[in-house]
């Protein structure tokens, strides 16, 4: 069961359009929101004038931050997450408290008996606007005397740190070569198909607050509201519905979230709101730019000797997550390579522009894209081979554990814990033709093609702490259920949950239930993020499971009068070894524990056919992985076609491949969208200027290719199934790979990208500007 | 995005639209497969009191075959039914392929030629096979109809010759001479999105010698045009000098999707592509 191809249990309902998603909650009596969103991107306000709105047949009320304060214990977002790199504190107001700092940032709250008639009056609601300068370009925005983009701020700078080991000052004095890149990276929003929403009720028979959230973090949501709206936990529940599609922007805690649950409070009726796709591109946070200003020092050979230089980040207007984007893409430069010093300096600036946190990837593309790119450089000017440069600085597979001179968040050793780099290395060439390529482009190049390829490494933390939940309980029926803290966004979580708990159960799978990320069914629980929820949720299901099925055995033995030790446990059944008759269901000993009034339990055992567990695993796991592109472009149009691409990647045990690949492909998708296509842009006002799928492009079905994947399996020590994340690595080495393969195909130019993305008018500047 | 409050009248003949046009004081919009008008309409771009529906009009969706190797083509006829009729491919390959590049399929199913025409979208390919093919557009209005030459129609973008209570009821095309060869090139990033920009061609030749050239521009000027310097240039020096002059015939915008210098590259480039077809197909 473990590691089988077996199907998703998700998707009959799914794919039969049988699925309940937010928007499919009615409610009796229930009310719409829209909300009154910030049309500039800085500006104060004193005075909000409802009356028109309110003026309209079917409008309820409408709310700005003075209706809600008394409701509040702070209108201020307890959503900062710490961190010593933070200088300026700048959590989100519940609803803009008299200055807008972001185009998309809610200032008042229209609820009415219908989402039109609710648009309808958000449109009447008049605020008078007195504008600011504005914080529109982050690398300014660090200067003297610019802009700030929170007039109560001196400056812009929200956070920085600086990332070093080794003395780079000595190594880059010594270095027999010193190359310097200058990168701007681009990455842009989440885009989940189902945009954000939240729906609240307070439940007038038992004086819960129900509140339902298109969310990865279904607790973290609960203990916001608690401390926000001073209730008990036990009168506010969060539960995940289906969820369309996280990707990063639903980690965040929102000030919808909190609004619409007030405002259900506050009227007494059920109160809904879906965000359409044109507020989810200003009103959810996204990733956007990065300016990377690097120089490598190598000796002769090209091995790598020390890398220095800094890090600008657009942080958006607001910080409602944390650092750990330009963090994630700090530590993760260091990819598979032996690095002997390092010293990169970063600065968050503030911008009024929306907030930026991690998207899938979460900064570690582009932390990638930065070695990588210098890799490439160092091959270029050493006349090297681009592999070879790589293959010299691989750490090799008997280092492992590797010991990274770099420390992770929480002050422990970055140590690289299992995996053979230059092993998916060679597989990655073999599978893309690496060795035959020149032949072939030379064929191509006497026909006036260009065809190029590349090749990017990657690492990648997952599997993030502290700990993820589960309860595992067999029924008197006989069914299992599972209830875990991780979400459910369409990954497959519910699979891969009911295959590790059916290894140790035996139950089939189709009487596994697993009920995600409900507050009112486990008390604890983080959620989804970090590629995380098969290493933590799948730990504790694998503990718990275990557990249960000891317990099975123990009471299975008393019930046949037989040793625990001659006993199997599958399909659904406990047997004599050699004697199937001689048997018990999972049912028989679930019931058998469950209590009778005045009769002891058999075998001496505890209550209840039940375990919790709460895996806490002591690091991060790394997976990695090899990304070969094979590209053509056409330099009439600056057209890029992905003719060939190869994945190997390595995240540990396979639960069910399927959903991997499943993973891999979405990853890899996202990561071409970033390569290519996708670009959120701002004008020197801080308009957005991208706000539709016709203006912001995704790759689409025609430009993806077949991702051909090769399978490796490096088992981590770091918990007891040995798996490692699989949901962001497809995402992280493809602007890499398409950035060399785009090189590589316009090398009779002289073309070397610089910028993400890799756009078509951008092609034909760079070979204008080259000829 | 909902749509704000709106009429709706869905009209049973062209003489009903008409009046319901001229009874809103120019204020009402024509609904025919509502590919550009109810997206515009859900983002409140449009804020129309009425909308008159002509789905219900009969006749307005035939593709007839004339005497003269032309045809006409009703104005509700869908994208989809020009792209696989039998008719275009045989008369005008041209426009055959260029309905392959419309939006996407499902689009293509309920788009119009009447209403692409009328919502003149420069980067659009209808338009710009319009002007190509030396179409005569049929409008009606309370007066009866009139025939309107394409190189007159289109006049700014998403701006046209139509009066407020006017609908275009048919596209006529004329035939094209016997021995016409064609090209068409677009670039969009992805298929099917609206295109950076775009060059037909027509070439005929008679005996071995080009006698007539036609060269079209789209998503290159604030409307389809004409590139008359390059038809010049291409009968007096060829596919290269019309490529360059084609540069000089077009005057894009910048936008998101191109810079105007990118654009302009893009005309060079694609109009080399269809020259070089069409001048093939031609020799055929």
């Amino acid at each position: 069961m473990f590691g089988e191809k077996i199907k998703r249990v998700e998707d009959p309902a799914l794919l039969r359009g049988k699925g309940k998603y937010l928007d499919d909650i009615h409610l009796p009596g229930m009310l719409h929101a829209a909300f009154v969103r910030a049309p500039v991107a800085h500006a104060t306000f004193s005075d909000i004038d409802s009356s028109a709105a309110l003026a309209i047949d079917g409008v309820v009320a409408v709310y700005t931050l003075d209706d809600l304060r008394p409701h509040l214990t702070d209108t201020v977002m307890p959503v900062e997450q710490p961190s010593g790199a933070l200088k300026l504190s700048a959590s989100p107001s519940t609803l803009a408290d008299g200055e807008v700092r972001y185009v998309g940032e809610p200032v008042a709250c229209v609820i009415a008996e219908s989402p039109y008639i609710a648009e309808d009056a958000a449109q009447l609601v008049f605020v008078d606007y007195s504008n600011l300068p504005v914080s529109a370009d982050y690398l300014s925005a660090l200067d003297d005397g610019a802009a700030t983009a929170h007039s109560d701020f001196a400056d812009n700078l929200v956070a920085g740190f600086t990332l070093a080991y080794g003395d780079t000052d000595d190594t880059f004095a010594g270095a027999a070569h010193v190359f310097r890149e200058t990168l701007h990276q681009h990455k842009g929003l989440g885009h989940a198909i189902e945009c954000r929403g939240v729906a609240a009720e307070l439940n007038p028979r038992d004086h819960v607050l129900n509140v339902w959230s298109a969310t990865q973090m279904a607790h973290r949501a609960q203990s916001i509201l608690v401390q926000m709206l001073d209730l008990p936990e036990d009168r506010i529940r969060v539960v995940t519905p289906n969820v369309g599609g996280g990707f990063g922007p639903k980690f965040v805690f929102y000030q919808e979230e909190v609004v619409v649950p007030l405002a259900a409070m506050l009227l007494g009726r059920p109160v809904k709101w879906v965000e359409d796709r044109r507020e989810h591109f200003t009103a959810a946070t996204m990733e956007r730019d990065q300016l990377w200003d690097m120089e490598v020092a190598v000796n002769a050979d090209g091995r790598l000797l020390g890398v220095r230089g800094t890090m600008a980040h657009d942080h958006g207007a607001y910080t409602p997550y944390g650092v750990n984007l330009p963090y994630n893409a700090a530590t993760n430069f260091l990819g598979p390579y032996e690095l002997p010093s390092m010293s990169l300096d970063v600065k968050l600036a503030l911008t009024n522009m929306t907030p930026v946190t991690p998207v899938r990837g979460a900064g570690r593309p582009q932390g990638t894209f930065a070695m990588e790119r210098l890799m490439d450089r160092i091959a270029r000017e050493l006349g090297l081979d681009r592999v070879e440069v790589r293959r010299r600085n691989l750490i090799p597979a008997e280092s492992m554990p590797y010991d990274t001179q770099i420390k992770t968040r929480d002050g422990a050793t970055m140590t690289y814990d299992s995996g053979d780099y230059p092993a998916a290395l060679d597989a990655a060439l073999e599978r893309g033709g690496y060795s035959d390529f020149a032949a072939r482009q030379a064929a191509a190049l006497a026909e006036g093609r260009y065809l190029g390829i590349g090749v990017a490494n990657y690492v990648e933390g997952t599997g993030r702490g502290p700990f993820e939940s589960a309860v595992v309980r067999i029924k008197p029926s006989g069914k299992i259920v599972i209830y875990t803290g991780a979400t459910d966004q369409g990954q497959g979580l519910k699979t891969a949950l009911a295959q590790v708990c059916a290894a140790q159960t035996g139950a089939a799978i189709e009487d596994i239930e697993v009920v995600t990320g409900d507050t009112g069914k486990v008390s604890l629980g983080l959620g989804a993020f970090a590629s995380r929820q098969a290493v933590t949720a799948g730990s504790s299901v694998h503990v718990a499971a275990l557990e249960v099925r000891n317990k099975a055995l123990k009471v299975a033995a008393h019930l046949l009068e037989a040793a625990e030790e001659d006993l199997d446990i599958a399909d659904g059944k406990i047997s004599v070894r050699g004697v199937p008759d001689m048997s018990v269901t999972l049912g028989d000993v679930a019931r058998a524990v469950q209590g009778m009034p005045g009769f002891s339990l058999p075998g001496g055992v505890d209550p209840g056919m039940e375990a919790t567990a709460n895996f806490s695993p002591p690091t991060l796991t790394y997976c990695n992985g090899v990304h070969v592109a094979e590209v053509e472009v056409d330099p009439g149009t600056g057209h890029v076609q992905v003719l060939n691409y190869v994945i190997v990647h390595d995240s540990g045990r396979l639960i069910n491949p399927t959903i991997v690949e499943g993973q891999i492909t979405g990853g890899a998708t996202h990561g071409l969208g970033s390569a290519l296509f996708e670009r959120m842009i701002y004008d020197d006002q801080g308009q957005p200027q991208t706000t539709n799928f016709g203006e912001y492009l995704l790759p689409s079905a025609p430009e993806v290719p077949h991702f051909d994947m090769i399978h490796m399996e490096s088992p981590t020590p770091l918990n007891p199934l040995g798996v490692k994340g699989a949901g962001e690595g497809g995402t992280i080495p493809v602007t890499s790979a398409i950035a060399s393969a785009v090189d590589d195909a316009l090398s009779p130019f002289g073309v070397v990208v610089r910028d993400l993305p890799i756009e078509p008018k951008r092609i034909v500047e760079m070979i204008n500007q080259s000829s | 995005m909902k749509p704000a409050p709106f009429d709706y009248v869905r009209a049973s003949s062209v003489e009903e639209a008409v009046a319901a046009l001229a009874a809103s004081n120019g204020d009402a919009k024509v609904l025919a497969g509502g590919q550009s008008l109810v997206p515009m309409l859900n983002f409140r771009v449009v804020d129309a009191p009425l909308f008159v529906d002509i789905n219900g009009i009969e006749g307005l969706d035939l593709i007839e075959e004339k005497e003269d190797g032309g045809l006409r083509i009703g104005a509700l006829t869908r994208h989809f039914a020009l792209e696989t009729s039998v008719s275009v491919r045989d008369r005008f390959p041209v426009l055959h392929e260029a309905m392959k590049h419309v939006a996407h399929l499902a689009i293509r199913n309920r788009g119009t030629i009447g209403g692409s025409l009328s919502h003149a979208d420069p980067a659009a390919e209808l338009p710009m096979m319009a002007v190509l093919l030396d179409a005569k557009i049929v409008a009606a209005g309370p007066d009866g109809e009139r025939e309107i030459p394409a190189g007159d129609f289109f006049t700014a973008p998403l701006t046209t010759v139509l009066a407020p209570d006017e609908i275009v009821v048919a596209v006529d095309l004329p035939g094209l001479p016997a021995v016409t060869g064609w090209g068409f090139e677009e670039f969009a990033q992805r298929r099917g999105d609206f295109a950076v920009a775009g060059v037909a061609a027509l070439v005929t030749r008679e005996g071995g010698t080009v006698t007539n050239t036609r060269i079209a521009l789209m998503g290159l000027h604030d409307t389809p045009v004409r590139a008359r310097s390059a038809e010049a240039a291409f009968g007096e020096s060829g596919i290269e000098a019309a490529a360059v002059a084609a540069r000089q015939d077009a005057d894009p915008m910048n936008d998101l999707h191109g810079s105007a210098d990118y654009r302009r590259h893009l005309a060079e480039a694609l109009t080399r592509r269809v020259l070089t077809a069409a001048l093939e197909r031609a020799a055929q």
